[in-house]
C-alpha cells in the first residue's frame, strides 16, 4: 500500500507541485525521516494534542447533537398536530385532503405510495447492483474494473432533477406505450428512476464487502477444486453477505428519502394505490409539494411535520438495521 | 510572506471595487431588492415585467419565484416576500392569520385571465360544458366516448393544492360555485407541480385533460370551448373581457400594507402601461382593457 504512495509523493515533488517543506512534513508524518526543522515547534506537545483531541470530540458530539435536535424539533411540531387532529385519523385515515374544509390528513395513501415505489425500486436494483458488484470485484479485468468503478461514481453524480426530467419526457411515455397505461406518470416510472439512483450506493458498498473477504477463503476454495463460479457463489458471496445486506439497506434508505424524482414523475394522486402501474403520491413528494404554501403554525404545517416524523422513523429504522449488519460484517 | 501579500492585494482590490460601486450610484436613484413569490399562472408575465423594470431601474433587483398562489400568500404572511402574486383572492382565514402576525395585505388586480381547459391535439372533443367538466374531474364520467371522443378513460390533470388555479377550479367546477358543496377532485386526479408539466402531459397523452391559465396556451395543446347552457366560447381575450367565457377570473398581487419605496415603484410599474403590456404579451387581459378605464382598478378590502 505504501509503495505507490511514496512514488507519487516523489513524483509530485519532481513536478514541483509540493513545496519541499510540506513534503518533508508529510514524510515525517509517515516516519520516513527524522523531525524536520521547525515541525511541531509552535505549540508544545502537551497543549497541542489535547486541543486537537477536543476539537475532534466536539465535532463528533455535535453531529449526534444535531440529529437529536432535529428529532426533537420534528417531534415537537408534529405533536402539535395531534392537539387539534386525532392521532388515530392521521395514522389510519385513507384520505389526504389538506386544503378542504374540514381538512383530512390521512397518512395511509402516502405511506403505501412510498412503500410501493420503494419495494419495486429495490426489486429492480438489488439484483442489478449486487450482480454489477460481483462482476467488478471478482470477474472484470483490472482495466475494466477501474473504468467501471469511475463510471458508477459518475452515475451517483447525476442530479435527481435531471433524472426526473428524463422521466417526464422519455421514460413515462415509453412505459405508457409498453404497458398500455392511461398515463406514464405512475409508480413504476418513479421506481425505475429511483432504482437507477440507488445503484451506485449498492454497487460500491457491496463491492467493498466482496473485496474485503479474506484471500484465504478464495485460496481454500480453489484448493478444494471449486470452480471460479462456485467460489464466488458459495464462498465469497455468503462471506460478504452482511456487507451486501447493509448496502441494500442503505440503498433503501436513499430510495425512501428521495424527493425530486417522485414529485416529478409519479403523478402525485393521493389515492390508496393498488398497483405500481397507477399514479400515486409518496411521503416525500407531499412534504416538498405542500410545504411552501403552509403558514408557520397552521394545522397543515404541523401535519407535514408529522409526515416528516413518519419518514424519519422509517429511514432511522432502516439505517439501524443496516448498521447492525455492517457491524456483523466487520467482526 | 507570499500569501500575505496576496491577501493584501485581494483586499485592496475589493476595497477599490466597493468604493467604485459607491461612487457610481446617484444617491437619488432608487436601489434595493424586491422578492415576489406566488402564482405559477402569472410567473412568466411577472418575470418579463421584472426584466423590463430592471432595465429602467438598474439598481433595483427583482427576484421572481413561482410555486403557486398558496406559496405566495403563505410567504407574505410569514414575511418572507415583499409581493405575493395570486390567481385567487385571499381567504378570510388567511387574512385573519396574517393580521394576527401583524401583516395587513393590500390587494391589487393586475390582470384578468380565463382558465383554459386543454386536451391533446388528436382528441376530437371541442366543446365541454361546466357540468361535463364537473363529471370528468370528479370521476362521475369514465370515458371520453360519453362526450363524443374515443373510447378511452380520462386522465385528469390538476395542479398541486398550493395552486390558486386549483382552488378556483375546485370552487367553480368541482363544487359548481355552490357554497357548502364539499365535493372533491376525483382521487385519481394527477397533481402536477407546474403548469408546464400539465402542458407536457397533455401534449403527449391523448386521454389527458388539464386546466391552466390562458398564458400557458400554445399550439402543442388544444383548448376546448367551455360553455354554460347552450353557449360555448373559446378562452380568449375577447370572451374574457365580455365575461362570456364562464371560467374568467381576476389575478392579484398583494403587499404588506400600503407599498413603499422600491416595492411601490414596482407595483406602480406593473399596473402602469409598460407592465400591462407584458401581461398582454403573455396572453392575459390587461386591467385597463377590462374596465375600459385608463387607470388600473385598485381595490382594498381593509379600509
Amino acid at each position: 500500500m505504501t509503495k505507490p504512495q511514496k512514488t507519487s509523493l516523489r513524483g509530485a515533488q519532481r513536478r514541483g507541485n509540493l513545496p519541499s517543506r510540506a513534503l518533508r512534513l508529510l514524510r515525517f508524518a509517515r516516519n520516513d525521516i527524522e523531525r524536520p526543522a521547525g515541525a511541531g515547534r509552535r505549540l508544545p506537545r502537551g497543549i497541542g494534542e489535547p486541543i486537537v483531541e477536543w476539537c475532534i470530540k466536539l465535532s463528533g458530539f455535535a453531529v449526534v447533537g444535531f440529529v437529536f435536535l432535529i428529532f426533537l424539533f420534528l417531534l415537537r411540531d408534529s405533536l402539535s398536530l395531534f392537539r387539534e387532529y386525532p392521532l388515530k385519523q392521521f395514522l389510519f385515515g385513507t384520505e389526504w385532503l389538506p386544503i378542504s374544509d374540514p381538512p383530512k390528513f390521512g397518512v395511509i395513501p402516502l405511506l403505501l405510495g412510498s412503500v410501493l415505489v420503494t419495494f419495486w425500486a429495490i426489486v429492480i436494483c438489488v439484483p442489478l447492483g449486487v450482480g454489477a458488484a460481483m462482476f467488478i470485484a471478482e470477474v472484470a479485468p483490472k482495466m475494466l474494473k477501474h473504468v467501471l468503478k469511475s463510471l458508477v461514481e459518475i452515475l451517483a453524480a447525476i442530479p435527481s432533477v435531471v433524472l426526473g426530467f428524463l422521466g417526464i419526457i422519455w421514460l413515462g411515455p415509453v412505459l405508457r406505450d409498453v404497458f398500455g397505461l392511461p398515463t406514464g406518470m405512475c409508480g413504476l416510472t418513479g421506481s425505475l428512476l429511483l432504482a437507477f439512483m440507488a445503484l451506485p450506493t449498492i454497487i460500491s458498498i457491496s463491492e467493498d464487502a466482496l473485496v474485503g473477504v479474506p484471500k484465504t477463503y478464495r485460496e481454500a476454495a480453489f484448493g478444494l477444486g471449486a470452480t471460479r463460479w462456485q467460489t464466488l457463489w458459495r464462498v465469497i458471496l455468503p462471506a460478504a453477505s452482511p456487507g451486501i445486506v447493509a448496502a441494500v439497506m442503505l440503498g433503501i434508505g436513499r430510495v425512501v428519502g428521495e424527493t425530486m424524482v417522485v414529485l416529478m414523475v409519479t403523478g402525485n394522486a393521493p389515492v390508496v394505490p393498488h398497483s405500481i402501474l397507477q399514479p400515486l403520491r409518496t411521503l416525500t413528494a407531499t412534504i416538498a409539494g405542500e410545504m411552501g404554501e403552509t403558514v408557520g403554525g397552521s394545522e397543515h404545517y404541523f401535519a407535514l411535520f408529522a409526515v416528516g416524523l413518519v419518514l424519519f422513523a422509517i429511514t432511522f429504522s432502516i439505517n439501524l438495521v443496516a448498521d447492525v449488519f455492517l457491524r456483523r460484517a466487520r467482526k | 510572506m507570499g500569501l500575505r501579500t496576496e491577501i493584501a492585494a485581494v483586499l485592496s482590490l475589493v476595497a477599490v471595487a466597493l468604493a467604485g460601486c459607491g461612487e457610481s450610484i446617484d444617491p437619488n436613484e432608487p436601489q434595493g431588492f424586491i422578492q415576489t413569490k406566488g402564482s405559477d399562472t402569472i410567473v412568466n408575465a411577472i418575470q418579463q415585467t421584472a426584466e423590463e423594470f430592471m432595465k429602467v431601474y438598474p439598481h433595483v433587483f427583482v427576484a421572481v419565484t413561482g410555486g403557486g398562489s398558496g406559496v405566495g400568500i403563505a410567504s407574505l404572511i410569514n414575511k418572507t416576500t415583499d409581493i405575493a402574486t395570486a390567481s385567487r383572492e385571499m381567504k378570510a382565514k388567511e387574512i385573519e392569520m396574517a393580521e394576527k402576525r401583524g401583516v395587513y395585505p393590500k390587494e391589487f388586480v393586475v390582470a384578468y385571465d380565463g382558465v383554459a381547459v386543454i386536451v391533446n391535439l388528436n382528441n376530437p372533443v371541442d366543446k365541454l360544458s361546466i357540468e361535463d367538466l364537473h363529471k370528468i374531474f370528479t370521476g362521475k364520467a369514465t370515458s371520453w366516448k360519453e362526450f363524443g371522443g374515443k373510447d378511452m378513460p380520462f386522465v385528469t390533470l390538476s395542479r398541486e393544492v398550493s395552486s390558486g388555479t386549483h382552488l378556483y377550479f375546485k370552487e367553480e367546477v368541482i363544487q359548481l360555485g355552490q357554497k357548502g358543496n364539499t365535493q372533491e377532485f376525483s382521487k385519481k386526479t394527477l397533481l402536477l407541480t407546474s403548469s408546464q408539466a400539465i402542458v407536457e402531459e397533455v401534449a403527449n397523452n391523448e386521454a389527458a385533460i388539464g386546466y391552466l391559465g390562458m398564458g400557458y396556451l400554445s399550439d402543442r395543446t388544444k383548448p376546448v370551448q367551455v360553455g354554460q347552457g347552450d353557449e360555448f366560447h373559446p378562452p380568449d381575450v375577447e370572451n374574457v373581457v365580455k365575461k362570456a367565457y364562464p371560467l374568467s377570473r381576476p389575478l392579484f398581487i398583494y403587499t404588506d400594507g400600503e407599498p413603499e419605496g422600491v416595492v411601490k415603484l414596482f407595483v406602480d410599474y406593473t399596473l402602469g402601461p409598460a407592465g400591462q403590456t407584458q401581461f398582454m404579451d403573455t396572453g392575459f387581459v390587461p386591467v385597463a382593457q377590462e374596465t375600459q378605464n385608463p387607470k388600473p382598478e385598485i381595490r382594498n378590502k381593509h379600509e
